[in-house]
């Protein structure tokens, strides 16, 4: 018999309900491998097995009276960017040190009303600022993934590292994630698991700590492109104290998953095939060009004219609205304090001592942007920005029903090998972040391995509130590419 | 000078004359019980933080949910400063650190308010009239309170007004004077309080204004200004405006610069202090907040609250004065309440107008005035002086009576015909015992009717005679009638 943690969630529903194992040796199997797992991975910071436990009892007591919803006996891994009530929720940052919060966030209360298990928090970026998940207070995590015949440790990409690691590494069956710029798909794509950042407005932000709130969008890292469909549903809501988001039928996007791409166009963006890109990314891209022909879709040229302001835009857009969005970090009601002589120096003290280098970086930035006098030469001008790149893809998506482009410009890289230079860091997200600036749905996919043995992914971009073509398209690609995706066990104790 | 400034407005200084300038920013509280962009209550007086939300509180995650009964508020304020309704309008996020402001930003409106130009008609009691335009309002939270005076070594923060929801009523440079300050302020809190969206209550706060003031000679451009914050009084609005001016025009005078600063108003002193300078403003930063959509309206919103505005006290005063013929002055004092108007309406229906307008404003407002009661509250409700009035015009009491009467309403109760009958205050109207109490005063006077054949004036001495005899309900018109033949006064 397969090991229950190798069991996708599709798979883990049907033998919870003909009762083939239980919901809590479901949750055992994921809190014993999580214990062996997490001195090398570190990627849960918070771990809640008496909360597991209780959780999966109640979903035993529910599927035995024959009830129990869309994910019950379910377990996953939480980011610590959604506040959990009574658990501790910090966004990995030193600010937010012991804060409890005393209300749920919505979509974690969609999961937990579905049934879910919450196994507890994962680890990631600083307040999700960071594409490695170095920035993170409780250290980084390491990629389940080693290149071949090398015990280097890789980055698992960022800001939701923990949560690739941990569905990668089989530590729980699929997890909660945020997206800002990129922090869903790119971890996915060097991690091998499948990642979808919904459209904007399609899950509520209530609860979840801010980054850039014009671009912050929940979604699920998971192992099968099914199983990212079943979590997507739940996750998804329109949600009157999120006035963001959008009062729309959340469509059953199980049902699209096979629905295949036969008589669909695919768009080939030109813009996308930047100089220097790698060989083995480049060939990677037109196989899944082959494989969605092969499966009956068109494909045609695009063009995304302001493809190369979509980066420096968004490294003006997301530090502006973070710099504000972070400003209620002052040590007064809640999270760390440092003493100072007056309230000035209290802040200082304590914004000083409560946030990373790179967390600093950016409130700078955002500060300097929305300063009098600058205002108008960057923020401005980078909202103009946006609104470009959103008529560019609403012009391409006259034609086509959806993109496909590369997730990330390489592999997993080590750790500490980029986190020297902010620049080459950011550059990590140069594929993905134009989807957050346009609001746009963005999937990652596995499709191969790079030739030193780790994954790399691609995206499939949609048309707002289309979710359904990327499911439809992502699960083309996951068959074609083959059940492949696993790392080798190295991380476990005995 | 320009046209807004009337002579008797210019400060004499030791140079000559000087005319000051004031615009104001006014902070109106939004009649509601739920705050701006949350659902916590807006109750005065709460123990500490007991009315604040997770999202008051700025918790990690929160996020604001404009508060409809607000925004409908704020446009029924710009109605009724006949303003342009904004459509669309954007809220902004005003960034700075302070304790007592838990998001490290105020949501505000910055370059797109939701109500844009109008304007406010002030008419003076002297009978000055200036017409002040409205450059914007928009809606913005209020922040919480820092208490400094709790603890040695900490301040304590109280956020039960954080998120509370504000409308920002900002004026032209259009005031020439304290009085007109005043008078302005009065005057919108009026219309506020017509309207139901401000209760006006400067104690508790829901009334704050920022007064711009500089000075200048009549003619030359505008002054440098400094703006004097957050005055919670109409009093203290005439006395900072008067000191502030005056410290300027000695600045001036001594061969001195004004600089732009913000002070504040100390109302033990009653002067004004330096709070920072312009050097020292913070740089808001101001940015359209990402957590709320452009506010957009739709022209029948607008209109569906158009067509349930109340009369406004322009309108109501040109009425009173049209229909029911009082003097400006009466119509001013009668509008200043909407409840004073309708009692006054409810008096002067079918009965004469003035009559009722004396009685209201004299009686009722002099006895309200000197008990400090308001006029919701009154003892004497406007039937039971309506029936005062009619128990006048029937001739059944004297106007003095009526006085009478009316204070024993006022302490007593009850229905002021039954106690003129039952207590025997009818008016005595029968000439014949009215000629004999004539005939005793003058028999009783002989020396006194002798001089008054040469001094008539006299005769007023005689009427209260007669009526001290009759105990007060006699006719005066009768006893007046009667003694003038009687002494042979013409």
């Amino acid at each position: 018999m397969t090991k229950l943690t190798d069991l996708t969630i599709a798979e883990a529903r049907e033998g919870l309900r003909a009762k083939s194992f239980s919901a809590r040796e479901l949750a055992e199997a994921h809190i014993d491998a999580i214990d062996r797992a997490n001195d090398a991975l570190n990627a849960y910071v918070l771990k809640t097995p008496e909360r597991a436990l209780e959780m999966a009892d109640a979903s035993t007591a529910r599927l035995k009276k024959g009830e129990g919803g869309a994910l019950e006996g379910i377990p996953l891994g939480i980011k610590d960017l959604f506040c959990t009530k009574d658990v501790r929720t910090t966004a990995c940052s030193h600010i937010l040190d012991g804060f409890t919060p005393t209300y749920e966030s919505t979509v974690t209360a969609n999961l937990w009303a579905e049934g879910a298990v919450m196994l507890g928090k994962l680890n990631n970026d600083e307040f999700a600022m960071g594409s490695s998940n170095e920035t993170s207070h409780y250290g980084p995590v390491v990629n389940p993934w080693r290149r071949k015949d090398s015990s280097v440790k890789l980055v698992p990409g960022g800001s939701s590292g923990g949560s690739s690691a941990a569905v990668a590494a089989r530590l729980c069956m699929g997890a909660t994630a945020t997206d800002t710029g990129g922090s869903i798909r790119q971890p996915a794509a060097v991690t091998g698991t499948v990642g979808i950042k919904p459209t904007y407005g399609r899950c509520s932000r209530w609860g979840i700590v801010a980054f850039a709130s014009s671009l912050d969008q929940a979604g699920p890292i998971a192992r099968s492109v099914r199983d990212a469909a079943i979590l997507l549903k739940v996750m998804a809501s329109s949600d009157p104290k999120d006035t963001t988001s959008v009062d729309m039928k959340v469509p059953d996007y199980e049902a699209a998953v096979d629905r295949g791409v036969k008589g669909l166009t695919i768009g080939i963006p030109k813009e996308y095939r930047v100089p220097g890109m790698a060989p083995e990314i480049e060939k990677l891209w037109q196989q899944g060009v082959e494989w969605l022909k092969a499966a009956g879709a068109n494909v045609k040229e695009v063009s995304l004219a302001h493809t190369k302001y979509a980066l420096p835009s968004y490294y003006i857009v997301a530090p502006a609205e973070a710099s504000s969005n972070l400003a209620r970090y002052d040590g007064v009601r809640y999270g760390l304090r440092e003493k100072g002589a007056d309230v000035i120096s209290m802040y200082e003290n304590t914004r000083a001592a409560g946030f990373g280098a790179e967390v600093k970086r950016r409130i700078l930035i955002g500060t300097y942007v929305l300063s009098a006098g600058y205002y108008d030469a960057y923020y401005l001008k980078a909202q103009k920005v946006r609104t470009l790149i959103k008529q560019d893809f609403d012009q391409a998506f006259e034609t086509v029903d959806a993109i496909l482009t590369p997730t990330t410009p390489g592999p997993a890289f080590a750790l500490g090998e980029k986190s020297g230079d902010p620049v080459e860091m950011y550059l990590n997200d140069i594929f993905t972040v134009t989807v957050n600036m346009a609001g746009l749905p963005g999937m990652s996919i596995p499709a191969g391995l790079s030739s030193e043995g780790t994954p790399l992914g691609l995206q499939l971009i949609g048309c707002a509130f289309d979710e359904e073509t990327l499911f439809r398209a992502g699960r083309v690609i996951e068959e074609a590419a083959g059940p492949v995706f696993k790392p080798q066990d190295w991380w476990s104790k005995r | 000078m320009d046209q807004k400034t009337e002579k008797s407005n210019l400060i004499e200084g030791a140079t000559g004359e000087w005319e000051v300038v004031i615009g104001m920013e006014v902070h109106a509280q939004v009649t509601s019980n739920a705050k701006l962009f949350s659902g916590a209550s807006t109750e005065f007086g709460g123990e500490p933080n007991s009315h604040v939300s997770l999202v008051d509180a700025a918790m990690p995650g929160m996020l604001p949910v404009i508060n409809e009964g607000c925004i409908a508020k704020a446009i029924r304020t710009g109605l009724g400063l006949k303003a342009q309704i904004n459509l669309s309008s954007v809220f902004d996020r005003k960034n700075y650190f302070y304790p007592d402001l838990p998001q490290g930003y105020q949501i505000s409106q910055y370059k797109n308010p939701i109500v844009g130009e109008g304007e406010v008609i002030v008419d003076l009691l002297g009978g000055e009239r200036v017409v002040v335009g409205i450059e914007r309002l928009h809606l913005e939270q209020d922040a919480g309170k820092s208490l400094h005076d709790q603890h040695p070594q900490y301040s304590f923060v109280d956020l039960n007004r954080s998120g509370v929801a504000l409308m920002e009523i900002v004026s032209k440079p259009d005031l020439r004077s304290s009085d007109q300050a005043k008078a302005y302020v009065s005057k919108l809190r009026t219309i506020m309080r017509y309207l139901g969206t401000c209760d006006g209550n400067m104690e508790q706060g829901s009334l704050r204004a920022d007064i711009n003031v500089s000075v200048r000679r009549p003619g030359d451009p505008f002054g440098t200004r400094c703006e004097i914050k957050n005055v919670n009084s109409i009093r203290f609005i005439g006395q900072a405006i008067e000191h502030e001016a005056r410290r300027q025009i000695d600045i001036l005078e001594e061969g001195g610069t004004i600089v732009q600063e913000t002070r504040l108003f100390d109302a033990k002193t009653g002067e004004t202090r330096s709070m920072r300078s312009k050097e020292e403003a913070h740089d808001y930063r101001y940015f359209p907040d990402p957590d709320l959509l452009p506010l957009e309206l739709t022209q029948g919103f607008v209109d569906g609250l158009a067509q349930n505005l109340p009369e406004l006290p322009d309108a109501k005063r040109a009425r009173f004065i049209a229909d029911y013929g009082l003097s400006p002055y009466d119509a001013d004092v009668l509008i200043i309440e909407r409840e004073s108007a309708d009692y006054f309406e409810a008096v002067a229906k079918d009965r004469d107008a003035k009559q009722a307008a004396n009685w209201v404003i004299n009686e009722l407002f002099g006895r309200l005035n000197k008990e400090g009661r308001d006029i919701v509250d009154s003892p004497v409700t406007a039937d039971q002086l309506g029936s005062i009035l009619d128990l006048i015009k029937a001739g059944t009491i004297s106007g003095k009576i009526a006085k009478d009467v009316f204070d024993i309403v006022w302490t007593e109760g009850g229905d002021p015909k039954a106690i003129v009958e039952g207590r025997g205050l009818t008016q005595v109207t029968d000439m014949g015992a009215i000629e004999k109490a004539v005939d005793e005063v003058i028999a009783a006077n002989p020396d006194k009717a002798e001089q008054a054949k040469t001094k008539p004036a006299l005769a007023g001495w005689f009427v209260g005679q007669v009526m001290k005899v009759t105990g007060g309900k006699a006719s005066p018109q009768a006893v007046n009638t009667l003694l003038k033949q009687k002494l042979g006064i013409e």
